[in-house]
């Protein structure tokens, strides 16, 4: 039988966070599971717990999930203090239980930021990431029907440098990682993907302006240079993008403070 | 469409300010290291000449003591401003929050540069007090140099080193100094975005070894007249 097949048994104890609603102040809540089954998802692992918890009459622990496989971005727990928990480079529904020891205690938490209040328990109003994005992170051309697929030539260096910025899931794991509950990696990437390519680049200028000026009206931290986004992020996207969206919005807010005209043609934004 | 006003006051754009005004205190700190090494000579003729030269700029002087403050007054509004938002971002801290590793440069002290900065200004102030508002030619504090009569200020720092408090608050706060411009001096580059992918590692063991030189420098400078003028007394 081969090793992956074989599936070990440990207990571990969850101390989970649980929350009525965005008023309620909140509290940790201690659960024991036996007999977890190691090849089990974290999800899985929480499925578990909250038929368990169905069957003893009390309310099971909200969680948010969606396609399970590590490309949607739905899934955000703060495990023991790591953002998607210890493993690099993957969502939260792609850890599993064999990165846990018997009798270890998890921590479960939600991302804590005052701009993804807690809707309930470990789930989180990650609007702010969308209100982002409407403020600018598209272009704004009629692209009409299908192009050619080699009808604009992209080099090949630039075209690799959107694509990994165009990684980004949107998952929330740099506010969460990040001491300073900055945005910054989530914004820059959108910024920078779009930048890179020459559909995205007549609109630079605005988009930076509008997308960072929405990123602080929704109340996120300044970026301390801490690196631990890019840490957490489970598309490991790099904080290169930031370096990106620091020029690109100082030189758009620079231009529109010295070159009239600007600004005004704002192709569908 | 973005005022200067809102560019310099978004979260982008303290973090302009700060890298700028980082950038011009690395400026004054390297230049101030370069010219106090002159202490290690043994006597106190190099450095007076050196001070006699800087007091001959008058009024150019006085320009660059106020630019001086100026750029460390933004540096810290900036660093509350920047600290004061992060705090309310961040309202309900994790329970115990752990870095992932790889790439990242959280540490104690990157977390912190507000402490270290914070250590560092009392340094300055303490600093200032002892020898820009120290002891004056006024006060009997003078020294012939080639046939000129000019303010002593080996003395002063020979008077300020010999007692054993002064020499440890110095070396401890340099100490400081160092991890702080650890993260600093990579920080700006990247707050001002000039950083890349190919220059981000050498600009960081950059200011890693600028870090440790000025450390050192700084450190061995009180420990230096401790040890060679203390024996004499």
């Amino acid at each position: 039988m081969a090793a992956h097949t074989t599936s070990k048994t440990i207990n571990i104890k969850l101390k989970i966070w649980r929350q009525e609603s965005v008023k309620d102040a909140g509290r940790f809540e201690q659960y024991s599971l036996d007999n977890v089954l190691t090849n089990m998802s974290f999800l899985e692992m929480l499925d578990v717990l909250n038929e368990k918890l169905l069957k003893e009459g009390v309310r099971p622990v909200e969680f948010e999930s969606d396609c399970r496989e590590g490309i949607c971005g739905t899934c955000s727990l703060m495990i023991s203090g790591q953002a998607h928990g210890p493993v690099r480079g993957a969502t939260t529904c792609q850890l599993y239980m064999r990165s846990f020891e018997n009798n270890d205690t998890i921590t479960i938490e939600p991302w804590r930021a005052k701009a993804f209040p807690v809707v309930r328990d470990l789930v989180t109003d990650r609007r702010a990431f969308d209100r982002i994005q409407m403020a600018g992170g598209y272009t704004g051309a009629k692209t009409g029907p299908h192009a050619d697929a080699n009808a604009i030539l992209v080099p090949k260096d630039l075209a690799d440098r959107a694509m990994d910025a165009a990684a980004c899931i949107g998952c929330g794991a740099c506010v969460a990682a990040c001491p300073n509950a900055s945005a910054s990696l989530f914004t820059s990437a959108k910024i920078a993907q779009l930048s890179l390519l020459p559909q995205g680049h007549p609109q630079r200028k605005e988009r930076a302006i509008r997308m960072v000026g929405q990123m602080d009206k929704e109340g996120f931290g300044s970026c301390s240079n801490l690196q631990e986004c890019e840490a957490a992020c489970p598309k490991k996207i790099s904080i290169q993008n930031i370096a990106i969206m620091k020029r690109e919005y100082l030189f758009a807010a620079l231009a529109a403070n010295f070159r009239e005209g600007m600004g005004s043609a704002d192709g569908g934004a | 469409m973005v005022p200067l006003k809102r560019l310099f006051t978004s979260t982008l754009g303290r973090k302009y300010l700060m890298g700028a005004s980082g950038f011009a205190l690395v400026l004054f700190i390297v230049v101030h290291l370069l010219g106090n090494l002159t202490l290690y000579t043994g006597s106190g003729d190099a450095i007076n000449t050196y001070a006699a030269k800087l007091d001959a700029l008058g009024i150019g002087k006085l320009i660059l003591e106020l630019g001086l403050g100026l750029t460390i007054l933004l540096h810290v509004v900036t660093a509350i401003q920047v600290t004061y938002s992060s705090k309310v971002a961040r309202a309900v801290q994790y329970d115990a929050p752990k870095s992932k590793g790889g790439p990242t440069k959280n540490t104690v002290t990157t977390r912190n540069m507000i402490i270290t900065g914070l250590v560092l200004l009392v340094f300055i102030v303490v600093h200032l007090i002892q020898f820009r508002f120290g002891p004056k030619i006024e006060d009997g504090y003078t020294a012939n140099v080639s046939g000129v009569m000019v303010h002593d200020i080996y003395r002063v720092v020979v008077e300020t080193f010999l007692d054993i408090k002064n020499v440890i608050f110095y070396v401890g706060s340099m100490f400081f100094l160092g991890f702080h411009f650890r993260h600093g001096f990579w920080s700006a580059f990247q707050s001002l975005g000039m950083l890349n992918p190919r220059w981000s590692k050498p600009i960081y063991c950059l200011g890693f070894i600028i870090a440790i030189l000025l450390t050192v420098g700084f450190l061995f400078m009180p420990i230096y007249i401790y040890a060679t003028q203390g024996g004499a007394q």
